[in-house]
């Protein structure tokens, strides 16, 4: 039916069917579409916009706002390849810099967009265990990972006539209760005892279901650690429609297991979302993964369409009343889109901006309506907690911090990679699991760039969030992230200051001008003659920050400076 | 008679209510800040309907819009009215109890089907039906309209044809229900009010009425003229028969206002006598035997405007007024007292005051209480009275204080300028954002969104003529021919074309208009022009 | 203003502010307790004809059980809830905001409470270095108003008042994100090529000066801006019939500017192009 200006025949001549509630429903087609723009051409011209805000009934200046939100969606002319390098901590430390200058060395400076290819630097990818990576988009075809990654790997595939992804493979080192499970097919997950969880769930009162994940002590595991049952029952006692969330947006530097997970096992995920839908009897579901995880994505999507097309999505699911399906929405390249609420905006059309809490999503989430948001790690929990039993999960791990945890371990390592454990293992423990340190340990970034650094005795408190948050630290999305002493930490510092002033959405102004004038601080601090009074300022904006920053990104940005100062990486006088 | 007064509602209803129907208006543009208001009930989940020729800014709000054919508007209400009745929707409590007539109405409605509306405003049966049960079954509902309903020959038929369907569902006279004629000048509420209307006293009095027209009589120490006055055209057309020979003009440019401008010039020479009081040297000042400079009356007089909400406020002079131009009051008060009669010096609220003696919907409205309260709504009969939101509560009373309101039976008739071979193009006029009326005011400053005087079609229509956009055309009707550059718009359609009416020194776009006049009105056909267009 | 409706009974609840308990009406706001309280609490991008956008943090407050502090202007009162207004958090924020703000951008020519505010908390001038400043040539594109984003402080009150608060044109939005985001058009186009109908309400809610009518802007330019000597009289606007305020600002016999009163419930502040910029006409050229 005829909107704007063109496209119209005689029919619409004497009728035409529009409006806020039309507009409105149409507006979170707004960054999948750009997304298409951006994939098909490499970047979205004034053009390209203006005729999207006229479909969409969307204003040009809001379209316009939304993708200059995003760094995957360009709006100003690029190259048809452009290659986004890791130069964040977690590869800094394992050596990528050198490869970096290799790069800048046979291409150029990064962001000259003038020329056929073009590269640029990209905060962390996910792919932390590799130790040097790049995500390559490429405008009609498919965008491609390169991890390891080295320079001439990546101009090849900027050249190369239909790029190939090269991923090594994650090493599988066990077979636990999450990881080691490669399912290849929708049958395949079924050989291992998959669905089984889900029919399960559908013969049990939706109540129920939730009680068990109550009584599982399930915390969350995507950094905030709040106890999912509370989640689950608030969102049950709301009127619907609702909707289920799973967050797959994972951006925290040096978080890598959300994206291990969805490889190996999507039909778990698909499984555990649906059952959590049931449970809190939503009617939809959505998967918002990073969109720099095209790998992730595929193996989703086939996996969602596999599950469909057998009965487990859609209209009456496995023959029960229960109706779910369940949408992937891919990011753009924006860390403070895996904040709940950023999310939700992201999801609707609108800027991936978070929003003041109250009300909580359980109240009032996506599109408005009671929402259960959960990351992916914690649905991955769900089916053996119906299956088992929410006691058999709570007695692993220790009383408030129950089951296992998986622990990204990247860095000085020598064997890198996700690791579970139950609950109750210290950060030593975690690095002798990976092999132990490769060279001399200096400190080990815990928690993510949202985490702190820890050295000595710190390494052996154990990472249950109760212990973790009487010493000061916190267990975050279970970074373990190793730094031996040939690491110079005050780049590595400064980095994760760049990191925050880079995300920062900008909404709030403790955030939007602190987190740069911690990174400026910070530069200035190495050399700085009066160093107490660039230590006072960071302190004052450590404050004000924790303080009064809307959301977690503000909040948490300068926990991991803070401890650097504390146990004396930089700062110190020399 | 409801609507013709004044709004029935308050602007505040809109935000609330759960239904907006906008007839014939484009009020995102002549009226941005009442659809402020408008919005916020858009945005407070109101579902709205659109009715109008074009698909204007404002109707691209609506969920559905409406697209009637010039003049179609009786034929659409009545098929409403039919449809709402025929699906057992009426209100029939409100009805019995309120209104009187409706059997009549129900049996002179019933030719109007949805077909037939259907082929006369060329809009799919299944929209007005839309319409018809929505607005019927809506628990409020807001029927807004303004110069497109009243721009025509028929302008008093179809307010009333509005009006059924107001009585046919109650939606009137209660908070959220109402009647929304939006004025389309600064104070024409206001002028009605002060009984700048020729068959009316100030507060709607009926001149005819001995006893209330004695109070005035008593009150001035003059009589008045039991008769009824001419209505603006009617004035023109007693010009023509050399019955009227002088004429005083209060802050009007009939030689640019008026439909027909080339005969309205040609009358107003013929005068004897023509003085024109104005705060321009406007073209009719310009053919004037007598100018009173003005000042102006909203910036540099002391006063008061009643708004489209029946809201009494008070103007305030900012300014001196440059050089010997003096307010409306002083002038009107100098002629008097030149002509002989003892008035002395103008003073605004003494003048006022006397207003509020003499009629009794004024009688509560100080001006130290209009100051205080940000304006009073009619009628507010005293002091203690806090002025009054919706009109007509009376008809939910029991028992009724009134007579019952009747049901009005209007047939829809053609526009009287026929579409024919040779002028086969319906044009239609309107207001832009950036200007007023004649343009006199607004051409002051300089409108960064200024569209110049040009001629508004689809990209199919012109490629019909032959012309791109921006070719100069000649646009002709039966009276005249103007030329004007093309613009592409969307929201018209192939045999629709749109001239704003605010640059006649540009481009006179009433010397294409015709001048015949609705008899109860006064007001003229400017909406429904045939036209033959050329490429030149 | 006039009320007809007989209002369901809204439910209160009592707060502590400061010690002391308030009782107000449970749609209320902690700002709007606090400043029934009596308290000083100052905000900045928030604005009663405007959703809160929490973007400044100005007005946070500290609640008791609250790990962070809470913005008063958009938290609703709850019973029993403990507040405190000023104390030692909540002023080492707000002189924090003030600092960060008057560091980045130029701050001369916000409203008097501000000024008022920030001697209040002690702010002192730059204490990072010569670190970022918003630099950016201010933006005259026409005859009606211009934009100089040197003075931004990205408070977001011109995109509410332009979007969906009032205008709803939505010619204007944030574009980019984080520090070096700004209020722009669709790829930066002129505001004569933009979707503006030029309204003048971003104007009108702008609190730093960034938006400013050409006419002020002009005569700050050539020294002749003197509010001293400038009148304001409220009447009513002379166009379409709708009867909107206007508050003609007036200096040496001629209006320099147009506003509307807040608290006026026809415009609640906000005007067309007409009411705005259409007294050009009765401009007296010389005395
Ligand atoms: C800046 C920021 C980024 C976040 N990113 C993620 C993320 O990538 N994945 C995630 O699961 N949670 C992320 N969170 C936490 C979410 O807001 C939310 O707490 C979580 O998705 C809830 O799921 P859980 O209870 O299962 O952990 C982030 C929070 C903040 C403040
Ligand atoms: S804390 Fe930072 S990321 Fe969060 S809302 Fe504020 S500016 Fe945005
Ligand atoms: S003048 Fe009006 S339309 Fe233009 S940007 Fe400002 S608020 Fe928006
Ligand atoms: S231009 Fe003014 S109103 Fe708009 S965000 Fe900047 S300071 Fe606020
Ligand atoms: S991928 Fe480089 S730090 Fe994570």
């Amino acid at each position: 039916m005829f909107r704007g200006s063109r496209e119209r025949s005689s029919a619409d001549d004497h009728v035409a069917y529009g409006g806020l509630a039309s507009a409105e429903s149409r507006r979170n087609l707004l960054l999948p579409t750009l997304h298409e723009v951006q994939s098909s051409v490499g970047w979205v011209s004034h053009g390209a916009l203006n005729y999207i805000s006229e479909r969409l009934s969307v204003s040009p200046a809001e379209a316009y706002g939304v993708a200059t939100f995003y760094d995957l969606i360009a709006t100003e002319p690029r190259p048809e390849r452009v290659a986004h390098v890791c130069d964040d901590i977690g590869c800094l430390a394992a050596g990528a810099g050198s490869m970096l200058d290799d790069l800048r060395d046979r291409l150029g400076e990064p962001d000259e967009f003038g020329g056929s290819i073009a590269w640029t630097r990209s905060p962390c990818l996910g792919q932390c265990e590799k130790g040097s990576a790049a995500f390559i988009q490429v405008a009609g075809g498919d965008d491609v990972v390169v991890a390891p990654a080295t320079a001439e790997q990546v101009i090849e595939i900027l050249h190369a006539e239909k790029p190939q992804p090269s991923v090594s493979p994650s090493p599988i080192r066990q077979d636990t209760r999450l990881l080691g499970r490669t399912t290849l097919s929708l049958s395949h997950h079924e050989s291992h005892g998959g669905l089984e969880a889900l029919r399960k769930a559908l013969t049990m009162l939706p109540g129920d279901v939730v009680d068990e994940v109550t009584a599982s002590g399930l915390r969350g595991r995507g950094g905030a650690a709040f106890p999912a049952g509370i989640k689950w029952r608030a969102v049950g006692a709301e009127a619907g429609p609702k909707y289920v969330v799973c967050n797959a947006d994972e951006s925290e530097p040096g978080t890598f297991k959300d994206r291990v997970l969805m490889e190996e096992d999507p039909y778990r995920l698909i499984e555990a979302t649906t059952i959590a839908g049931y449970a809190v009897g939503a009617d939809k579901g959505y998967i918002y993964i990073r969109g720099e995880y095209p790998g992730a994505l595929r193996r989703l999507s086939d996996a969602i369409e596999e599950v469909r097309d057998r009965g487990y999505l859609g209209g009456n699911i496995a023959g029960s009343d229960f109706s779910f399906d369940i949408e992937i929405r891919r990011g753009a390249g924006a860390y403070i889109c895996g904040e709940e609420t950023a999310l939700f905006n992201s999801i609707e059309g609108f800027r991936g901006e978070p929003r003041q809490k109250p009300p909580f999503p359980t109240q009032a989430g996506l599109f408005g309506r009671p929402t259960l948001v959960n990351n992916v790690e914690s649905l991955m929990n769900i089916p053996a907690i119906v299956l088992e039993g929410g006691a058999a999960f709570a007695s692993i791990g220790t009383e408030e911090s129950t089951g296992s945890k998986l622990f990204c371990v990247s860095g000085n390592v020598l064997g890198p990679g996700v690791y579970e454990a139950p609950f109750g293992v210290s950060t030593r423990d975690v690095i002798d699991m990976a092999g132990g340190v490769d060279g001399d340990l200096q400190a080990v970034l815990v928690g993510g760039a949202a985490g702190s650094f820890v050295a000595g005795d710190q390494l052996d408190v154990p990472l249950t969030f109760e212990d973790a948050s009487a010493a000061g630290i916190s267990v975050g999305s279970g970074v373990v992230m190793v730094f031996n002493t040939e690491v110079d930490m005050a780049p590595i510092v400064s980095r994760i200051a760049t990191f925050f002033r880079h995300e920062s959405c900008g909404l709030c102004v403790p955030c939007r001008v602190g987190t740069v004038r911690q990174e400026e601080s910070l530069i200035r601090l190495r050399t700085a003659e009066d160093r107490d009074e660039e230590l006072a300022l960071l302190a004052d904006l450590d404050v004000v920050m924790r303080d009064s920053s809307i959301c977690g990104l503000g909040q948490l940005a300068t926990v991991a400076v803070q401890s650097a100062i504390t146990i004396g990486l930089i700062g110190a006088k020399s | 008679m409801f609507g013709a007064g004044g709004g029935t509602s308050s602007y505040e209803e809109i935000e609330t209510t759960d239904l907006i129907i906008l007839w014939g208006s484009n009020a995102r543009s002549a009226h941005p800040i009442f659809f402020h208001h408008l919005l916020k009930g858009v945005r407070n989940g109101a579902k709205m309907y659109a009715v109008d020729p074009r698909r204007t800014e404002s109707a691209q709000w609506a969920d559905t819009w409406l697209g009637i054919d010039v003049g179609s508007d009786i034929a659409l209400a009545n098929a409403v009215a039919r449809e709402i009745i025929n699906a057992g929707l009426a209100n029939t409590e409100f009805i019995e109890h309120s209104t009187s007539g409706f059997d009549d109405f129900a049996e002179f409605v019933e030719p109007y089907t949805l077909e037939r509306a259907e082929e006369i405003s060329g809009v799919p049966a299944s929209a007005i039906r839309a319409l018809a049960h929505d607005y019927a079954t809506a628990e409020t509902a807001q029927l807004c309209w303004t110069l497109g309903i009243t721009e025509h020959h028929n302008a008093t038929d179809n307010v009333v044809a509005l009006i059924n369907l107001a009585l046919l569902t109650g939606h009137v006279g209660r908070y959220g229900s109402g009647l929304v004629p939006i004025r389309g000048q600064n104070n024409v509420q206001g002028g009605g009010d002060m009984g700048a209307l020729p068959n009316k006293l100030p507060g709607f009095q009926n001149v005819a009425d001995d006893e209330l027209r004695g109070k005035f009589e008593k009150a001035y120490g003059m009589t008045i003229p039991s008769e009824p006055g001419w209505h603006v055209t009617q004035m023109f057309d007693a010009m023509e028969r050399a019955e009227l020979s002088a004429m005083y003009v209060i802050g009007e440019n009939p030689a640019q206002s008026e439909a027909d401008s080339g005969r309205t010039i040609e009358l107003l020479e013929g005068l004897d006598h023509l003085v024109v009081q104005d705060i321009f040297l406007t073209k009719t000042a310009a053919m004037a035997d007598v100018v009173f400079p003005a000042a102006s009356g909203w910036a540099e007089s002391e006063g008061t405007f009643t708004s489209s909400e029946r809201r009494v406020q008070r103007v305030r002079r900012a300014l001196d007024p440059p050089g010997s131009a003096k307010d409306d009051l002083a002038i009107l008060f100098e002629f008097a007292n030149a002509m002989g009669h003892e008035w002395g010096t103008a003073d605004a609220e003494d003048v006022w005051d006397e207003l509020r003696s003499l009629s009794p919907m004024h009688a509560g409205m100080s001006y130290e209480r209009l100051e205080a309260m940000g304006g009073i709504q009619w009628p507010c009969p005293d002091i203690g009275h806090p002025g009054t939101k919706f009109l007509h509560a009376w008809l939910w009373e029991d028992p009724m204080p009134r007579e019952p309101a009747p049901f009005s039976l209007v047939e829809w008739v053609p526009p009287v300028d026929p579409l024919d071979e040779d002028y086969p193009i319906r044009l239609t006029t309107g207001r832009r954002l950036d200007a007023y009326n004649t343009g006199v005011q607004s051409s002051g400053y300089r409108s960064p969104i200024y569209a110049g005087a040009v001629i508004d079609m689809t990209p199919e229509q012109a490629a019909d003529l032959g012309a791109s956009e921006g070719d100069v055309v000649r646009i002709t009707s039966r009276r005249g021919s103007v030329e004007a550059p093309v613009r592409f718009t969307n929201g018209l359609r192939r045999g629709l074309v749109f001239m704003a009416i605010h640059s006649p020194d540009d481009l006179d776009v009433n010397t294409l208009t015709l001048d015949a006049w609705d008899p109860k009105s006064g007001t003229a056909e400017f909406k429904a022009t045939a036209v033959r267009i050329e490429t030149t | 203003m006039i009320e007809q409706r007989i209002a369901d009974p809204v439910a209160t609840v009592t707060v502590t502010i400061d010690g002391a308990p308030v009782t107000m009406p449970e749609t209320a706001t902690l700002l709007e307790a606090s400043r029934a309280a009596g308290a000083d609490v100052p905000t900045l991008c928030y604005l009663e004809t405007l959703t809160p956008f929490n973007s400044c943090r100005l007005c946070v407050v500290e609640v008791a059980g609250s790990r962070t502090l809470v913005p008063s202007c958009s938290r609703m009162v709850e019973e029993g809830m403990e507040v405190q207004t000023d104390s030692d958090r909540v002023q080492h924020t707000r002189r924090m905001v003030y600092e960060l703000l008057d560091s980045t951008v130029d701050l001369s020519l916000v409203d008097d409470e501000t000024t008022r505010q920030m001697e209040r908390y002690g702010v002192r001038t730059n204490r990072f270095g010569d670190g970022y400043r918003r630099t950016e040539a201010v933006k005259i594109e026409d005859d009606l108003y211009v934009r100089d984003y040197e003075k931004c402080i990205m408070c977001y009150r011109c995109v509410a008042a332009c979007g969906p608060d009032a205008q709803n044109t939505f010619a204007i939005d944030v574009a980019g994100r984080g520090l070096t985001s700004t209020i722009a058009t669709e790829y930066d186009i002129t505001l004569p090529d933009s979707a503006c109908v030029y309204c003048g309400n971003c104007v009108g809610v702008c609190p730093t000066g960034a938006l400013m009518f050409t006419s002020e802007y002009r005569m700050r330019e050539s020294g002749d801006w003197d509010e001293d000597r400038q009148t304001v009289t409220t009447t009513i606007c002379t166009f379409c019939g709708v009867g909107c305020n206007l508050e003609l600002h007036v200096q040496d016999n001629r209006i320099v500017k147009v506003t509307s009163p807040m608290d006026h419930e026809v415009t609640s502040g906000h005007l067309c192009i007409k009411g705005r910029f259409g007294y050009a006409h009765i401009q007296s050229e010389s005395p």
